[in-house]
């Protein structure tokens, strides 16, 4: 390949997902406003287009065409930098995500991911530290949310953050000790090498190979911190709307607040992927039909499961209520975190004995 | 070529970032700029190899130690930094002996340029994650379980300073 | 192929550049930084000198020594990171009694 087709073919990749993963956000926000309104038993919105269906693109209309406010004793620099901070992170954190094996296209191979590279002899690779690269990116997305409550200079923003990001620098470390045990399973930190090794053998013959059920600990560890990660009910403490009126994104208006938002719901469909990667085993799934098909089954497969955490988002925050702060706090480090720990142990000597 | 012209860029950004935390008043502002300097340092890092290392970087100084600071900042509300008269021996003596000392070294080295040879993007595992985590468990064990200690000291020790006198 | 002078002098310029904020900042928190940047600045040279002696060893048995210039890496991260947070908790116990941040006014060895 040379080094125009493999900037060509990469610029398309980016395209392409960014397109589908922004509305894919869009829709996110409309699946979730129908879910919750049955859970309380409402219709939801019904008005733009059938069923709602069209509510997105209103919103969307209705984001760009407001007054754009920037308040006046603001930061002004690090309160425009804050939204485009975070949704930029985000974005990073989508980059090494693999969505399927590889697809043909008019005789050029490219994997379904945007930072794997097809080689010749038909190998395919992919970036080999690509959960450190998730995490580093959502590390650097905390200054988004530090930044925005601090430049907005107002004292439900200043709360919202600092609230926000010690629950995220917190949880964070749950949520990286709850993948070592995957990691130590899979031998690699490449998500592409992770996923491959979850299609040896069936367990008993029937179960898949998911790294699910040897880590259900370290993926119910993973979930909670995932929640926290997020910032969504039942961990929504930043933005918790009787308290602190919107959180970090108080003064925010516009397409700033878009982007907030837009990162959020981005950040939500990292960690589902993360989950899917690590745990359900990616794309792996049955495969039928000609060449085109059998290259495209496979997002399909990583999208139903993908859904399955979005779906599950939604359904706990119609059902759960908000917690405490100090409970919040105590979950993570006096909980969570000592069993990351003594998974990480166990895991560690059974992977060392079996060796 | 490419390697140089990266390396130019990444190295100008990282003298940018750093000349910026001198140059700003406002310790936020110079906390972002270090923040930028780190950056471009882990891109640096992935010229020479260490792709680990550049990783690690980012997730603990840039993400971890940065966030810490710009979190003290926000607490503290700092202000703008006051212009007071700080020390003249501090600056007397302290400022040229610096720019000597840098241009000493930075003499030294390009005058011996050639007998240093140079360095390249390697395309072996080497700076991967597992030789790594094998030098470190095994061969720095001693060192690295006294790493340990010192941060469990260093957490209790902030734990203490930290704590309101009842 | 860059040459591995570059690196040294980048490292040399950065460490230059903490030195000065050392001396001449007056807040506090910002002479922290500046000695965060001087370590950054002898990393840097940690891991030119591993890839440097990584492409100059000749048997397999050389080729170990090198990384250990990476694991250096870690150590002073870990150093770094414990110096925060005891530096950090010190500069916040300081600002509750002086109420301030600026080490000129910090000129007593009371609290």
């Amino acid at each position: 390949m040379t080094l125009t087709t493999y900037i060509v073919v990469a610029v398309i990749k980016i395209i392409v997902v960014v397109f589908i993963m922004l509305t894919g956000v869009a829709y996110t926000t409309l699946l979730e406003r129908k879910v919750v309104a049955r859970i309380q038993n409402r219709w939801g919105p019904t008005r733009v287009g059938p069923f709602g269906l069209l509510q997105p693109l209103a919103d969307g209309v209705k984001f760009i065409l407001k007054e754009d406010m920037i308040p006046d004793s603001v930061h002004k620099g690090l309160y425009i930098l804050a939204p485009m901070l975070a949704l930029a992170m985000s974005l990073v954190a989508i980059a090494v995500i693999p969505f399927g094996n590889s697809i043909t296209v008019g005789g050029t191979t490219t994997a379904l991911q945007i930072t794997g590279v097809a080689h010749a002899t038909g190998a395919i690779s992919d970036i080999n530290i690509g959960i450190l690269i998730i995490l580093g990116a959502t590390s650097i997305g905390v200054y988004g949310v530090a930044l925005a409550g601090w430049s907005s200079n107002s004292k439900y923003s200043l709360l919202g953050s600092l609230r926000a990001s010690a629950q995220m620098i917190s949880y964070e470390l749950a949520l990286g000790l709850s993948l070592v045990g995957v990691l130590l399973l899979a031998g690699s930190l490449s998500l592409r090498d992770i996923v491959n090794a979850q299609g040896q053998n069936a367990w008993f013959g029937f179960v898949p190979h998911w790294y699910i059920f040897p880590q259900c600990i370290g993926f119910f560890i993973y979930l909670m911190a995932a929640f926290a990660e997020t910032n969504r009910i039942p961990f929504d403490l930043p933005e918790a709307e009787t308290e602190l009126v919107a959180g970090y994104h108080t003064e925010y208006s516009s397409m700033k607040f878009a982007m907030f938002f837009m990162a959020e719901y981005l950040n939500m469909f990292t960690v589902g992927s993360l989950a899917t990667l690590l745990f359900f085993g990616g794309w792996r799934g049955p495969l039928f039909g000609p060449p085109l098909l059998q290259s495209l089954l496979p997002v399909l497969w990583f999208a139903i499961k993908v859904f399955f955490f979005i779906f599950l988002y939604i359904w706990i925050r119609g059902t759960l209520p908000r917690f405490r702060y100090d409970q919040l706090m105590a979950f993570g480090w006096k909980f969570l975190l000592p069993l990351a720990l003594a998974n990480i142990v166990v895991t560690s000597l059974i992977v060392a004995l079996r060796a | 070529m490419i390697h140089q012209i990266l390396f130019i860029i990444f190295g100008v950004i990282c003298v940018a970032g750093a000349v910026n935390l001198l140059v700003q008043r406002h310790p936020i502002n110079s906390a972002l700029s270090l923040v930028v300097v780190m950056g471009a340092l882990a891109l640096i890092y992935l010229l020479l190899g260490a792709e680990f290392v550049a990783a690690i970087q980012v997730i603990v100084y840039a993400g971890a130690i940065m966030v810490l600071f710009v979190f003290v900042i926000m607490l503290l509300n700092a202000g703008e930094e006051e212009r007071s008269r700080g020390s003249h021996i501090a600056l007397l003596l302290g400022v040229p002996g610096v720019i000597a000392l840098g241009c000493l070294v930075a003499w030294t080295m390009l005058s011996h340029n050639t007998q240093l040879g140079g360095v390249r993007i390697n395309t072996a595992d080497f700076g991967a994650t597992q030789p790594i985590a094998r030098l470190l468990f095994r061969d720095f064990l001693l060192p690295f379980e006294i790493t340990s200690v010192l941060i469990l000291i260093a957490i209790m020790g902030a734990v203490v300073l930290g704590r309101r006198e009842s | 192929m860059v040459p591995l002078a570059w690196y040294l002098v980048l490292s040399a310029i950065l460490f230059c550049l903490g030195i000065f904020g050392f001396l001449l900042k007056r807040n506090i928190i910002t002479i922290f930084m500046s000695i965060e940047l001087m370590l950054n600045a002898v990393n840097l040279t940690f891991v030119a000198f591993a890839n440097y002696w990584n492409e100059h060893a000749k048997t397999v048995a050389e080729k170990v020594v090198p990384l250990s210039g990476q694991v250096f890496v870690f150590f002073v991260m870990v150093v770094a990171a414990a110096e925060a947070a005891v530096g950090l908790a010190i500069i916040i116990s300081v600002f509750r009694t002086r109420e301030t941040l600026n080490v000129d006014r910090v000129n007593l060895l009371k609290l």
